[in-house]
């Protein structure tokens, strides 16, 4: 092998090396900064894993419940076929309404989902094609009942 | 009447973009000077159809004509004067007349300013943004009409996004579309270069200036936006990697590639099909950018109305503009690299590797924006990508941009003493280090991310100042515009990565309930709030907190975070108090009453060095302002003429 094509093998191996390297390292970034949207519904038949993920649906009517003078808020969140209860210690964002979207991400505690962040749709005609399409699988978007527990 | 008036000045102006469109490319094929001659009138005709439908528009909102649909949806009687202008753009349809509006002004600058180009290269390049043109104004016309009717007229409007009623509106969305939109104008030139088919380093030379000028636009439409989320949204935080942010951030990122690459292919005939192909991509991402924000296959913040039609047509023209500049590319594309040879260690090497990091970087945010829109299409769930993909593997990709930046101006074109470099900067890197050390050993609570801030800060400071340095012992102290435009934002580059770096390591946030005459403490700070009253704006109610500031008992500032419930709509935004400095940023936003004794939920920063992050970004649009401005391209475009 003359010493050119010697130098060009080397430097195609090290091309590749970095190339594998980079993927793997992406496919794991990827992998590990994942979460996956769920219904009340979904969570209810215990299809959602132990990991952190994210809840989507609609802040039950008359759900909403704060334990006086400190952040603690509770309240449920449905896709008008079954209720998830959800408890959160932040400052819940300006949106944020009994009967509109939302969604928290977080984990199940118990019964509960703990919630480290809740987002609110951003005007009053808006709702988070996810959430939609999410409660287009619970059927009954018209009604204003919260479901089953 | 005159909403029609406007109707059919923006079909006038398709009208005209079409003949922009074909005419002067046809002039130029056949070598016809007349028809090539119609390129500037054109240009200018469809800008002034433009304006009238977009005057119209603005004076519809100015006399609160609700019988016009978007008037009526975005407008109302109560909002304030200086936001009836800007509320033109508050939503999809008046938006995308304003990108036409500002494609025309580029058009009309381009006809303006290049008075010394040879002829049948303005026709081109005209015809080719000419299409441009025609394909968004086809897209207001047929799927978003401004000027649509509400019939019967609404007694009153429904008032503009209360989120959008901030000064921070009123310049964001056109700087920004200024820089979207003028990367159409290095995309004219790289497809006019290939139809016209000589592709070497003039075309370049030609567009540079006007690749320059958009980045900069760009980059302060990012910073402004990234101001105005801080700001505005009262979460505190400056980047999300929220979709449409990632949505800007692409071109940005192929941008500044492209602006270096570009500096290679004009000075020494290297890596032209590479140039090409950035033009080509930065200007495919910013569509790629329009189509992710208006046709709502995103959630986001500026997700507008979704409309299957509207996603459909953008889709299309997307495909269009990316196969067909790419299929040109392929046909055309120089086979050959005539450039100047290099050796390993050159100057030329430092801005391939420039080029390859920054280009990876967009590859990474392209595969983090679109993974979930892939996932979806494949039905494996609904899934978001989390901040600290991108935060990881953009700190990886950064790392080596950052260690290598000094380099590139010290080492000379084609072949260079490995050596020479790394002992002109050996020193700095020291004091870098130094630095480093003693800001470690002196600042309490410091992580590793404090350090790197010091580190990264002062090397590439001291690095840019030691190529100032050499120009004045082997230059004399003569500098061209290109280089201070260099200099001014490679040390915008450092201000930006101290800044985010300290605002990352150091910042602190804490969510309380606060009872009234109740202080907390934060970085040496004290909060003390002293409750909530009812105050009354023009269209809106707010509940206004008080807080008083102290530090070692002495009084810092008084903030006042409200709360305001607009009137129309019932929506309610919260306003943050923020007392900013070049040190540090108090930030206090305003949460819920808690009870009835007068708690309320309140977040408190501290920020230091947060302001640092948008002036680092304003120095590094400044760079490329004056870039822009540099003698030789004036002097290569005349030399070219004759």
């Amino acid at each position: 092998m003359n010493p050119i094509r010697k130098r060009r093998l080397w430097l195609l191996a090290l091309l590749l090396l970095a190339a594998a390297a980079a993927a793997t390292l992406i496919t794991k970034a990827l992998q590990e900064n994942l979460t996956y949207l769920h219904t009340p519904t979904e969570v209810k038949t215990g299809k959602v894993p132990a990991a952190r993920f994210r809840l989507g649906g609609v802040v039950c009517e008359g759900s909403v419940q704060r334990t006086s003078g400190t952040l603690a808020v509770n309240f449920a969140v449905t896709d008008r076929v079954r209720q998830v209860p959800v408890h959160f210690e932040k400052i819940l964002p300006d949106m944020f309404k009994e009967g509109t979207s939302v969604i928290a991400t977080g984990r199940m505690q118990g019964d509960t989902f703990v919630a480290e962040e809740v987002l609110a749709k951003h005007d009053e005609t808006y709702m988070p094609k996810e959430v939609a399409d999410a409660m287009a699988k619970g059927i009954a978007m018209h009604t204003k009942s919260c479901g089953a527990r | 009447m005159l909403p029609e008036l406007g109707h059919v000045a923006l079909i006038l102006a398709l009208l005209l973009a079409f003949l922009l469109g074909v005419l002067p490319m046809l002039g130029a094929q056949r070598e016809h000077a007349a028809l090539m001659a119609t390129a500037r009138p054109l240009a200018y005709g469809q800008l002034l159809f433009i304006a009238i439908a977009y005057a119209v528009l603005t004076h519809a909102f100015l006399v609160h004509d609700f019988s016009v649909a978007y008037v009526a949806s975005n407008s109302n009687s109560l909002l304030p004067l200086m936001y009836q202008v800007p509320a033109v753009w508050g939503a999809h349809e008046g938006s995308l007349l304003l990108w036409v509006l500002i494609l025309g002004l580029w058009i009309g600058a381009v006809a303006t300013f290049s008075k010394s180009l040879p002829m049948p290269v303005l026709a081109r390049v005209l015809a080719v943004m000419g299409w441009v043109s025609f394909g968004f104004l086809a897209f207001l016309i047929f799927t978003s009409n401004p000027f649509a009717r509400l019939l019967p007229a609404a007694v009153e409007g429904r008032d503009l996004n209360p989120l959008l009623q901030d000064p921070g509106l009123i310049i964001h969305p056109p700087v920004l579309y200024t820089g979207y939109v003028g990367f159409a104008v290095a995309f004219a030139f790289a497809v006019a270069a290939l139809i016209g088919g000589k592709v070497d380093a003039q075309w370049v030379r030609w567009s540079r200036p006007w690749t320059n000028v958009a980045w900069a636009f760009l980059t302060l439409g990012i910073a402004l936006g990234s101001w105005w989320a801080y700001y505005e949204l009262g979460w505190g935080g400056w980047w999300f990697w929220d979709p449409v942010e990632n949505a800007s951030f692409m071109p940005w990122l192929v941008g500044a590639a492209l602006i270096h690459s570009q500096a290679v292919t004009e000075k020494r005939d290297s890596f032209r099909g590479w140039t090409l192909l950035l033009a080509i991509a930065a200007f495919s991402l910013s569509l790629l950018g329009t189509f992710l924000v208006r046709s709502g296959v995103l959630t986001s913040v500026h997700a507008f109305a979704s409309d299957p039609k509207r996603g459909l047509f953008i889709l299309i023209f997307l495909g269009l503009v990316i196969g067909g500049s790419l299929l040109l590319y392929a046909l055309r594309a120089p086979r050959e690299e005539q450039g100047q040879p290099f050796a390993a260690f050159s100057r030329e090497t430092f801005l391939l590797g420039n080029n390859l990091l920054l280009t990876a970087a967009a590859a990474m945010v392209l595969l983090g924006t679109l993974y979930p829109l892939l996932a979806e299409a494949l039905d494996l769930g609904k899934i978001s990508v989390g901040p600290p993909y991108f935060g990881l593997l953009f700190t990886l990709l950064m790392a080596p941009l950052v260690l290598l930046l000094p380099f590139g101006p010290l080492t000379r074109w084609q072949r260079e003493q490995a050596s020479t470099p790394l002992r002109m900067l050996a020193p700095w890197a020291g004091i870098a280090l130094l630095i480093a050390a003693i800001a470690f050993f002196t600042s309490a609570n410091a992580g590793w991310k404090t350090i790197a801030a010091y580190i990264v800060g002062a090397w590439l400071l001291l690095g840019t100042l030691r190529f100032v340095r050499q120009r004045f012992v082997q230059g004399k102290g003569r500098f061209t515009a290109e280089m201070i435009g260099m200099c001014l934002a490679h040390s915008g580059v450092a201000v930006f990565f101290f800044g985010v770096l300290m605002t990352e390591s150091m910042s602190i946030e804490k969510d309380v309930a606060a009872k009234p005459g109740q202080s907390f403490s934060l970085r040496g700070y004290d909060f003390r709030f002293d409750g909530v009253e009812r105050s009354q704006g023009p269209n809106y109610q707010a509940d206004r907190g008080t807080l008083l500031v102290t530090r070692n008992g002495k009084d810092v500032v008084v903030l006042h975070p409200e709360k305001r419930a607009y009137a129309s709509g019932g929506s309610i935004l919260t306003e943050a108090a923020i007392d900013g400095g070049p040190g540090r940023d108090l930030y206090v936003a305003l949460g819920d009453s808690l009870d009835d004794q007068g708690s309320w939920a309140l977040r408190l920063h501290v920020k230091p060095f947060v302001r640092w992050i948008w002036f680092g970004a304003l120095m590094m649009a400044l760079g490329g302002f004056t870039v822009a401005f540099d003698k030789r391209f004036r002097r290569a475009v005349g030399e070219a003429s004759t």
